[in-house]
């Protein structure tokens, strides 16, 4: 049977606000992204002064994280509307579940990937 | 004309089949599809079908017409019928008693959950509770359902999630009470939407307002419920 157990917040209001509010950073991140490619020219220097200067630190730390929760509200939205016995018969619970898993992990991977990018280690 | 009907009965059929009839159709004349539907029941009266009113009041006889859910009393051949061919098939999603009729238990269920009826627990007044002109215009475009299911049977939200997912129709009902001032249970009524599947499923397809033949827009109401929440909420 479909649950809510692994949804981010369990609520659906709180989902509803975080994957807005998430979608809202991720747009302003590839706008200075996007802005800092068009507008400077490209070398070694310019990128790690850009991208290791605390403010786009602290900002990439937030996008990485905007990107883990809005991705896992989308990603287990679909998994809950197309993984269920009606689709995919008996074993909808199991597949569903490894799905969801197969997506924690690699959205954990994303994570630690982006940190010791972003700070270095 | 011909006319291709979807034709069940589990008692004898394995599995269901499109069966072709012909109807001659009056010169001059368009009928409903109810009246095709009963021009059929002359020539096979097995064909089976829920039908009661005839005149898009009672909801009982919604059904799917070339692709559109809509109620057969209340829409023309010419409205639906392509290439000269008229398809009937159920209301999708539900699981089908026999031929037209499908078994509306979750329909009802997800009606059922919204709690439709006034709450209000002061005592009542000496004949009645009383709106201002104002508040009553609050509910046009809400009372008028019929519970025909025409929409919520369009909704993949609702096809993927019967159980969880109110559908628009309930949803409708549901902003219904909560729009009505005589009502006081609005917090409680919100609450009891909160979970990630009861409102927030609704995708804004609006395949509801396609279809609804009363011509009300679910969407907006489910919209409205969730600005309520997020005012609640925040
Ligand atoms: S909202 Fe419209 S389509 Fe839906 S049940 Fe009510 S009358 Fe039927
Ligand atoms: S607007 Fe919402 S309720 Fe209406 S058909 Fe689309 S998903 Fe379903």
């Amino acid at each position: 049977m479909v649950t809510q157990v692994l949804s981010l917040t369990r609520s659906g209001l709180a989902d509803f606000v975080l994957q807005r509010v998430t979608a809202v950073i991720l747009a302003a991140y590839t706008f200075c992204v996007l802005g800092f490619f068009l507008i400077v020219p490209v070398t070694y220097v310019a990128l790690t002064e850009y991208f290791w200067s605390a403010p786009m630190q602290i900002f990439s730390t937030l996008t990485a994280f905007s990107i883990i929760a809005h991705a896992w509200i989308g990603m287990w939205t679909i998994g809950t509307d197309y993984l269920r016995a009606a689709h995919v018969g008996g074993l909808a619970d199991t597949l569903r579940f490894a799905y969801q898993m197969i997506c924690l992990l690699i959205l954990f991977v994303y994570i630690v990937w982006s940190m010791r990018l972003i700070w270095q280690f | 004309m011909q006319v291709s009907v979807y034709r069940y009965n589990p008692d004898i059929d394995e599995v269901p089949v499109m069966r072709d009839m012909q109807v001659e159709l009056p010169a001059g004349k368009d009928l409903m599809v109810l009246d095709v539907l009963e021009l059929l029941k002359t020539q096979d009266p097995t064909i089976s079908y829920r039908r009661s009113c005839r005149e898009g009041v009672c909801g009982s006889d919604g059904i799917n017409m070339n692709g559109k859910n809509g109620l057969a009393c209340f829409t023309t051949v010419s409205q639906v019928v392509k290439r000269n061919k008229l398809i009937l098939r159920p209301l999708p999603g539900l699981p089908v008693i026999r031929d037209l009729v499908v078994d509306m238990t979750q329909f009802y269920q997800q009606y059922e959950k919204i709690q439709p009826y006034l709450i209000n627990n002061d005592p009542p007044p000496a004949q009645e509770r009383l709106q201002s002109q104002q508040d009553r215009e609050q509910l046009d475009g809400l009372y008028e359902c019929i519970l025909c299911a025409c929409c919520s049977t369009a909704c993949p939200s609702f096809w993927w999630n019967p159980d969880k997912f109110i559908g628009p129709a309930g949803l409708l009902q549901a902003y219904r009470f909560l729009a009505d001032t005589r009502d006081t249970a609005t917090v409680e009524r919100l609450a009891n939407l909160d979970d990630p599947f009861s409102v927030f499923r609704c995708r804004g397809i609006m395949n509801c307002v396609a279809v609804c033949p009363k011509g009300l827009n679910p969407t907006r109401a489910i919209g409205k419920i969730r600005s309520m929440l997020v005012q609640q909420g925040t």
